[in-house]
């Protein structure tokens, strides 16, 4: 009975479901995209004018919530990729789509090769797929550009996919703690099957893994954050935790209104290129935490907390160049009901970190945004928005995330009671 | 005899456990949320509580006594109990999701120990999906046996991802196994035996042993005699299909 009234409101919540948007910059500062629900935005830096998308791979245009947006390493592609289970390569030139991949499953994160030739998606059953890009430089028919399974964790959900710097390993982490190091071959699409390491630690889901690197250190450290309100530091030729991180306690103590300390979780995790910061997003934190990694010592620590000032403004994700002058942050939701706003998409940016000393980062008004109020009006949508849609949007935020990651605890005494009527318990009493 | 007396699901003439206490089904979803414990890490793992001859106290930092041989949906427990004896000095874990069963096998192993002094220490059962949690439990290469003996066949096409051995689960197994371990798999379903010999033959990591290693091997006339499922398989003079890999690095 009990399980059936679950089943019931897992149901009905369906209808409900709503994704967080999603922020990305261009490499050198081209241009920065927003994805929130259906909907792709892409504001030019360089042109200082918004980007029409133009379609012409002949596939559909995105139907559903888009859960994963990226650029290339290079910054000459562009993926986006979510619910609707399209996955769409696009020249972050051009602005041209320039092929869809069908996926089966609805798919939940993307990653580009360091080299441009491979897009890697993974889907909602834990399955990571390969799509082999060499033929997009030849310009020949795209014959050969179907989608290979390359590994799978077994039926878990994936929520974030990434290439090592050097391009050696693709780390993929998943709704059951786990974060898997593979080897990523010379033909993924027959397979990846070395893995490395597994980077075990975590007590909760794993939400986002990004790399640390430096000139000295060019293999780089993992970083994770995850839903158990840690950041833990990898050797991901090991698997070992270098450093852990309690997040969640820090932002509590700042936070101090401490009724709502279980809700700490780390949504998203943004390495500032060159320097050694961290610029980390908290489900219960109106701003951002900045943590510093010592890479010979191999630890981490809360360097600043930035705070948003003002609205309720809890970030969903954030977005870095390599050239580091400015960190992009967003904060919405799609479906949001009972506002005017279906889609609420809000952007700030920090800016600052370039001396390599958070202290003298600032949050810019939005007049002193690059591209001004025309690249608010693309992205945002609007260019102003009543502040009580904030706390609302971080509450379908925190409610979607949990629905879709947090696993279903039963106590101990609840499970014994279950099992009250076995024949092997009933005599043994 | 005073212990069974108190404890009826044991059997008053042997001290074992009585299988009509324990019967489940044959089947379990791998596929759903499990709700048990599963450690954090493999050295999360208290190897006191499995073995505890062995480890007198949970200080195991020190140890560097690991379980080596690994009994994937170990059912009732047999393959275990002759490996055993058969190999003193190795501790065996079998890992089955059933929760009756596990409880079955080590009442089984309790009372195993407590009849034949001094033996059947070195194994332990516990429960778990092996298919989501494999790596919580083992570091890389620690194994140098692995057994999938008469797995779930899941005939119908669109759940063939519930099957223990696969491309991608094999990449895990050859995570967990050293080089020159070896994967046992036997099975009465032919689909199956040639779906299992297909998946170990295609993997790059894995290479079939040689007609006089299988002749060689004590383990190997085990994978059809000492399980439940192999005995009942020959009592109805049933075919079996096995299929025995050694990990070995990938060329290139």
């Amino acid at each position: 009975m009990e399980e059936d009234k679950h089943m019931e409101e897992g149901e009905t919540e369906k209808g409900l479901e709503v994704a967080p948007a999603i922020i990305a910059s261009h490499p050198t500062q081209n241009s920065v995209s927003v994805a929130v629900g259906s909907d792709l935005r892409v504001f030019d830096l360089r042109g200082d004018c918004p980007v029409n998308l133009v379609d012409d791979s002949g596939g559909p245009m995105h139907n559903d919530s888009i859960r994963a947006i990226r650029y290339g390493a290079s910054g000459k592609r562009f993926v986006s990729a979510g619910d609707d289970k399209l996955v769409k390569i696009w020249s972050a030139e051009t602005w041209h789509c320039i092929h869809t991949v069908n996926s089966e499953k609805r798919v939940t994160a993307v990653a580009i090769s360091n080299d441009d030739l491979y897009v890697c998606f993974a889907d909602k059953f834990g399955v990571v797929w390969g799509v082999d890009l060499h033929a997009l430089d030849d310009n020949q028919t795209l014959v050969n550009m179907k989608p290979s399974p390359m590994l799978a964790h077994y039926c878990s959900i994936i929520t974030s996919l990434e290439f090592s710097p050097d391009g050696r390993f693709i780390v993929s982490a998943d709704r059951d703690f786990k974060i898997r190091v593979t080897v990523f071959p010379k033909k993924p699409l027959d397979g990846a099957h070395e893995i490395q390491s597994y980077c075990l630690g975590h007590t909760e889901f794993v939400s986002c893994v990004a790399f640390l690197c430096t000139l000295d250190y060019p293999h780089g450290l993992l970083l994770s954050g995850s839903g158990d309100s840690t950041v833990r530091l990898w050797d991901i030729s090991s698997g070992s935790v270098l450093d852990t991180c309690e997040v969640g306690a820090k932002a509590g103590l700042l936070e101090s209104n401490g009724s709502e300390e279980d809700s700490s979780t780390v949504t998203d995790l943004c390495v500032i290129p060159g320097s050694m910061f961290v610029a980390v997003a908290i489900q219960s934190l109106q701003g951002i935490m900045v943590l510093s990694c010592d890479i010979s010592a191999r630890t981490l620590c809360v360097a600043k907390v930035v705070s948003i000032p003002g609205e309720n403004f809890i970030p969903t994700s954030l977005g870095c160049s390599s050239s580091a002058e400015l960190l992009w942050i967003v904060t919405g939701v799609s479906n949001l009901r009972g506002f005017d706003y279906p889609s609420l998409a809000r952007v700030r940016v920090i800016s600052g970190f370039k001396k390599g000393n958070p202290d003298s980062s600032i949050v810019l008004e939005d007049n002193e945004i690059p591209g001004g109020e025309k690249l608010l009006e693309k992205l945002q949508g609007t260019i102003s928005i009543e502040e009580n849609v904030f706390s609302a949007a971080a509450e379908a935020v925190k409610t979607a995330m949990s629905n879709l990651l947090l696993k279903k605890q039963y106590p101990s005494e609840r499970r014994e009671f279950r099992k009250r009527t076995r024949n092997d318990r009933k005599i043994k009493k | 005899m005073l212990q069974s007396k108190s404890n009826p699901t044991l059997s008053k003439s042997t001290g074992l456990p009585r299988k009509r206490f324990y019967r489940a089904r044959a089947h379990s979803n791998p596929l759903s949320d499990s709700h048990f414990p599963v450690p954090v890490s493999p050295s999360h793992v208290d190897y006191s509580l499995s073995y505890p001859l062995f480890f007198t106290s949970s200080d195991q930092a020190d140890s560097s006594r690991k379980i080596k041989f690994a009994d994937i949906g170990c059912g009732f427990g047999g393959l275990l109990i002759s490996l055993s004896t058969l190999f003193p000095d190795t501790l065996m874990i079998g890992m089955e999701l059933r929760d009756k069963v596990t409880e079955y096998v080590k009442e089984r192993i309790l009372a195993l120990r407590i009849s034949n002094h001094s033996q059947y220490q070195n194994i332990s059962v516990v429960r778990t999906n092996s298919m989501k949690y494999i790596p919580n439990y083992f570091e890389k290469g620690q194994l140098s046996k692995m057994f999938f003996l008469f797995p779930d066949p899941h005939f119908k096409e669109k759940n063939h991802r519930r099957r223990v051995i696969s491309m991608h689960l094999l990449d895990e197994y050859a995570y967990v196994l050293g080089i020159g371990g070896i994967i046992y798999t036997i099975t009465d379903v032919e689909e199956l035996g040639d779906w299992m010999k297909t998946c170990l033959e295609s993997h790059p990591m894995f290479e079939a042993l040689a007609e006089e290693e299988l002749e060689a091997d004590p383990v190997v006339k085990l994978l059809s005699s000492a399980t439940e499922e192999g005995q009942k398989v020959a009592r109805n003079g049933g075919q079996t299909f096995q299929a025995v890999y050694r990990r070995v690095v990938p060329s290139q």
